[in-house]
């Protein structure tokens, strides 16, 4: 099949890209632009490694072609830092409660428990478990990484009280 | 969560809560792993894999797959055999031959066949698509017990029988000692084929340099001695293959050994002169990555008296290691180190039999089997207290060994080296308030609900000095283990690390940097670790056998003391002071009498790099040092009656689970989770308890949910993530952990090992758990996992 010319917006970039059909958008990313902190684990929709945002919801970028993201956006892991490098306050939570030990779930944790923290600032237990609920880790047992995203909430709603979903893009320096 | 001080030394960093190192890099999504690294010019593996459990291989044909666009080579495994020797087995077995690809036989469903390379993986599974083979099936054998039958199909005629190994070890006394027990009861328990399944599967790429005769390699790796078995099996010197170390390993626990996927990619990288990457996806992973666990069958015997002394056990372990021996069978040996657990058994018989057959491969799992072991005398222990009408607990604590008694010798010849398992199990009662727990039990009861709570005590031997290979195959006496460190402090006065050996989670980076900076005195957060590869490296071992925090850890306190002794005798050189007089504190040196006088860390280190006239005459100029420590208490090779000295440290665990079953599902329900854990000095108690929050998880699956399940067509059935069940978030409770700290004697800092931690003891939990929920219905379960399927199998029995 002949390549397809697709236009995506990756962490706020833009990207014109000629990609064969049958190119996956997690291969895209890590292939074509380069962006290898999306990882693959089961490539059949289970483990949740790969999961990206995209236009907004968290999604598996194994199960999904390059070509079906033309016009859309697309953020990944690499896209939480701020420019200068500075950690997201979730970032910084799951080094501070060393929710990982491998670090091959974690862009796909953290990716889940950013989407989770957008949508709502101040999430129960079981929602936490309910937002990663679809990634597996083999390492943690889950344990510090609920914990991580906890305690990520808590700052972000302590640095900014008013802050609804959407709110915090603060960053922290390390 | 306490924390107590290890005796006799105060740690600065030590035992303190601090930032791992390893963690910043991959939250910002800058691990690199091996799927991560390309190199120019770089082709691609898929493989072509035996759809039977035992065929003959009549013909490849390949020309279709070599005429599509971007596919380069499709080799088969004749071409292989001709070109490399076989690859390392565990056992001597002249007669069990392995190589990377099947060649004229596939053993296995799954099996590698063929290996098409290709510009791509989209391309290279296209051409593999279209390689055809011809087979010719044959009759196989799946089911251990059947392959040791005389007439069972044969997995490797030339050598004889499915039998690999097997030998009757007996340690003390038995037969006396079960002549004079009260009692003795008999059962049966099985561990079911799982394993540890990383989330990254394995991977490895190789480029080969003409121009040098070297091969690089960078692999998701945790092998010991994995450069010399590549070099072997690729008739190369063994210093013609550079391995990396600075690749991260998404995961192992045990079984990323990859020897067969490295050979083949090491073979094609040099063949085709470019670099050849490999990456398993996770059919290939879990059919023919050749990683599965430990599948065992225990027949066990227990000689008990009436106040519930244990007096003695004959176990017979039957394990299925799949079509190839590798290094799995010894998986049957190291349990030898702790097979009285951590109770006062006067003797053990303990027979130990391999069997291969027509299934995948077995690998190294978390522990090397240990916790199979651990199920089997737990089980033991519960049965007995049920026969004789006594607490689970009290009969536990009857048979500890006491702290007083250590060092001690168990019957197979290993010596516990500290202990204190008495208190750690009255740590854990207290946390869990059991008398509450168990009225919570029995409420739930009274409502109907089958509920149970589970007692487990375990051992996890840690450093081993891996004795159970002369113990298993006496053409190999390997008698060390060692590791090593590397240290220097540059001009500048920063200080770098390097280790040996790539990791796949344990923090070695934060250990090493931690020892070395309680050591020099120095801000951790300051101190370099970087990872060599093979060819530049003093000697490792790899991170296996629970074995890091105590032989990398004192690697690092090795070189970190020689370093700080240099650092005195600099000073007293020029301080025209004996070093005796000096006190070493941060880094600086100054005269114990007259603190005012004294020479600065900076100072230090201006006259180790640049005034060598001002160096004590002889001194090796700069700073630098090498420590490469032996196993404490290693060194022998077992007697003739296979008693043996195998692992120096022993760390101690106590789980107590609650937990309900649905009656109608069987589905397991975990309502709360409490352990003990004691593992002597934690280097660093995140790391520590991260590790047994896993161990545990990992225990859980492999308890109730996760088994590699064949038909009786000798297919897999459980291939992918949809079918073989990893625990999610939802199957896994909040544990409750309180520590405990015996120190080691024979370690740097009291450190003993963590990483296979809550594993080795979890599953033996949850399985007593289960069972006092059935025991109100009279019914037992002995087999893991305890799918619902099972369990619910079982309950109908009674209701029907």
């Amino acid at each position: 099949m002949k390549p397809r010319e697709i236009s995506v917006t990756v962490n706020a970039k833009h990207y014109r890209s000629e990609v064969p059909p049958r190119l996956t958008l997690l291969d895209y990313l890590r292939e074509v632009l380069g962006l290898t902190g999306t990882h693959a684990g089961c490539e059949h929709g289970v483990c949740g490694a790969c999961s990206v945002i995209f236009d907004g919801q968290p999604i598996r970028s194994c199960l999904m072609f390059a070509i079906q993201a033309d016009g859309h956006e697309v953020e990944t892991v690499e896209g939480l830092a701020g420019a200068d490098g500075g950690l997201s306050p979730l970032q910084d939570a799951f080094w501070e409660a060393h929710a990982l030990q491998c670090g091959y779930c974690t862009p796909g944790m953290l990716m889940a428990s950013h989407a989770l923290l957008r949508a709502n600032p101040d999430p129960t237990e079981d929602e936490i478990k309910e937002a990663i609920g679809g990634n597996l880790c083999r390492c943690t047992g889950y344990q510090q990484i609920v914990e991580a995203v906890r305690l990520a909430a808590k700052r972000m709603r302590e640095a900014d009280p008013e802050a609804g979903p959407e709110g915090n893009k603060d960053r922290v320096d390390e | 969560m306490s924390s107590e001080a290890p005796e006799g030394r105060r740690f600065r960093y030590v035992s303190r809560k601090r930032r791992t190192k390893e963690d910043r890099r991959f939250i910002a999504g800058q691990g690199r792993f091996v799927a991560d690294i390309s190199l120019p010019g770089m082709k691609h593996v898929a493989l072509v894999t035996s759809p039977h459990p035992a065929a003959r291989i009549e013909a490849i044909r390949t020309e279709e797959a070599l005429k599509i666009e971007g596919v380069l080579a499709v080799i088969t495994g004749e071409e292989l055999a001709r070109a490399t020797d076989p690859l390392m087995s565990g056992l001597n077995l002249p007669d069990v031959r392995r190589f990377p690809l099947a060649v004229d036989r596939a053993r296995y469903a799954g099996e590698w066949v063929a290996a098409v390379v290709a510009d791509s993986r989209y391309i290279a599974e296209d051409g593999a698509e279209l390689v055809e083979v011809d087979y010719d099936p044959l009759p196989f054998v799946v089911d251990a017990e059947e392959a040791m039958n005389e007439d069972a199909p044969a997995v490797h005629p030339a050598h004889g029988t499915n039998v690999l190994y097997q030998r009757k070890f007996v340690y003390g006394a038995v037969d006396d000692d079960f002549a004079a027990a009260d009692h003795r009861l008999a059962f049966r328990a099985c561990w079911g084929r799982s394993s540890t399944v990383p989330i990254e599967t394995f991977g490895v790429l190789a480029e080969w340099h003409p121009g040098t005769g070297i091969l690089d390699v960078w692999a998701s790796i945790q092998m010991p001695k994995y450069p010399e078995q590549i070099a072997r099996a690729l008739r190369l010197d063994a210093n013609c293959v550079r391995v990396h170390y600075d690749v991260d390993v998404g995961g192992s626990y045990g079984v990323k050994r990859g020897i067969k996927h490295t050979v083949l990619v090491g073979y094609l990288a040099r063949k085709l002169g470019c670099p050849v990457r490999l990456i398993e996806d996770r059919l290939e992973n879990m059919t023919g990555g050749d990683a599965h666990g430990p599948e065992r069958i225990f027949d066990v015997e227990a000689a008990f008296n009436g106040d519930g002394e244990i007096r003695s056990l004959r176990i017979r372990a039957l394990d299925n290691v799949g079509a190839y021996a590798g290094r799995a069978p010894l998986q049957l040996a190291k349990p030898i180190g702790a097979i009285v657990g951590p109770y006062r058994i006067n003797s053990v018989e303990y027979e130990a039999i391999s069997v291969t057959t027509n299934k995948t491969v077995q690998e190294a799992v978390r522990g090397f089997g240990q916790s199979p072991t651990n199920f089997a005398i737990e089980t033991a222990v519960d049965k007995i207290a049920r026969a004789l009408d006594l607490d689970r607990v009290e009969i536990r604590k009857r048979n500890f060994i006491r702290k007083d008694e250590f060092p001690y010798t168990i019957p197979s010849g290993s010596e516990y080296d500290s202990g204190d398992y008495l208190t750690v199990q009255d740590k854990v009662l207290d946390l869990a308030d059991f008398p509450a727990l168990l009225a919570r039990r029995d409420a739930l009861r009274a409502e109907g609900t089958l509920a149970g709570i589970g007692i487990s005590s375990c051992l996890e031997p840690s450093g081993g000095n891996a004795a159970f290979e002369p113990l298993f195959n006496p053409a190999n006496e390997t008698t060390t283990w060692m590791e090593s460190c590397v240290t220097k402090i540059d001009l500048a006065g920063t200080v770098t690390s390097i280790m040996a050996t790539a990791s796949a989670g344990q923090g070695h980076e934060t250990l090493v940097a931690t020892v070395t900076a309680e050591e020099l005195e120095r801000d951790p957060d300051g101190i370099r670790v970087v990872r060599s590869d093979s060819l530049a490296s003093l000697p490792s071992n790899s991170p296996v056998a629970s074995r890091m925090a105590i032989m990398l850890g004192g690697a690092a306190s090795g070189a970190a003391k020689i370093l700080k002794r240099k650092l005195i005798d600099i000073a007293a050189h020029n301080l025209q002071l004996p070093a005796d007089r000096l006190v070493y504190e941060g880094g600086n040196v100054a005269v114990r009498d007259d603190p005012g006088k004294k020479l600065a860390w900076d100072e230090l280190v201006e006259i180790a790099h640049r005034k060598y006239h001002q160096m004590p005459l002889g001194m090796e100029p700069g700073l630098q040092a090498s420590y490469v420590w032996e196993v404490p208490k290693g060194g022998e090779l077992p007697d003739a009656d296979g008693r043996v000295r195998m692992y120096p440290c022993y760390s101690f665990e106590a789980h107590i689970p609650l937990i309900e079953i649905d009656r109608d599902t069987g589905q397991v329900k975990i309502l709360e989770y409490f352990i003990g854990h004691d593992c002597g000095t934690m280097i660093n108690p995140d790391i520590v308890h991260g590790m047994v929050y896993g161990g545990i998880a990992h225990g859980i699956g492999a308890a109730l949910y996760e088994i590699f399940a064949y038909n009786e067509d000798g297919q897999l059935l459980t291939g992918t993530f949809m079918d073989y069940l990893l625990p999610s978030v939802h199957e896994i409770p909040d544990i409750k952990m309180v520590d405990h700290s015996t120190p080691s004697p024979l370690t740097s800092m009291g450190q003993k090992g963590t990483g296979e931690g809550g594993y080795l003891g979890a599953p033996a939990a949850v399985a007593s758990a289960v069972n006092d929920a059935l025991a109100p219905l009279g019914l037992e379960l002995d087999a893991l996992p305890m799918r619902p399927g099972d369990i619910e199998a079982l309950l109908r029995t009674k209701s029907g």
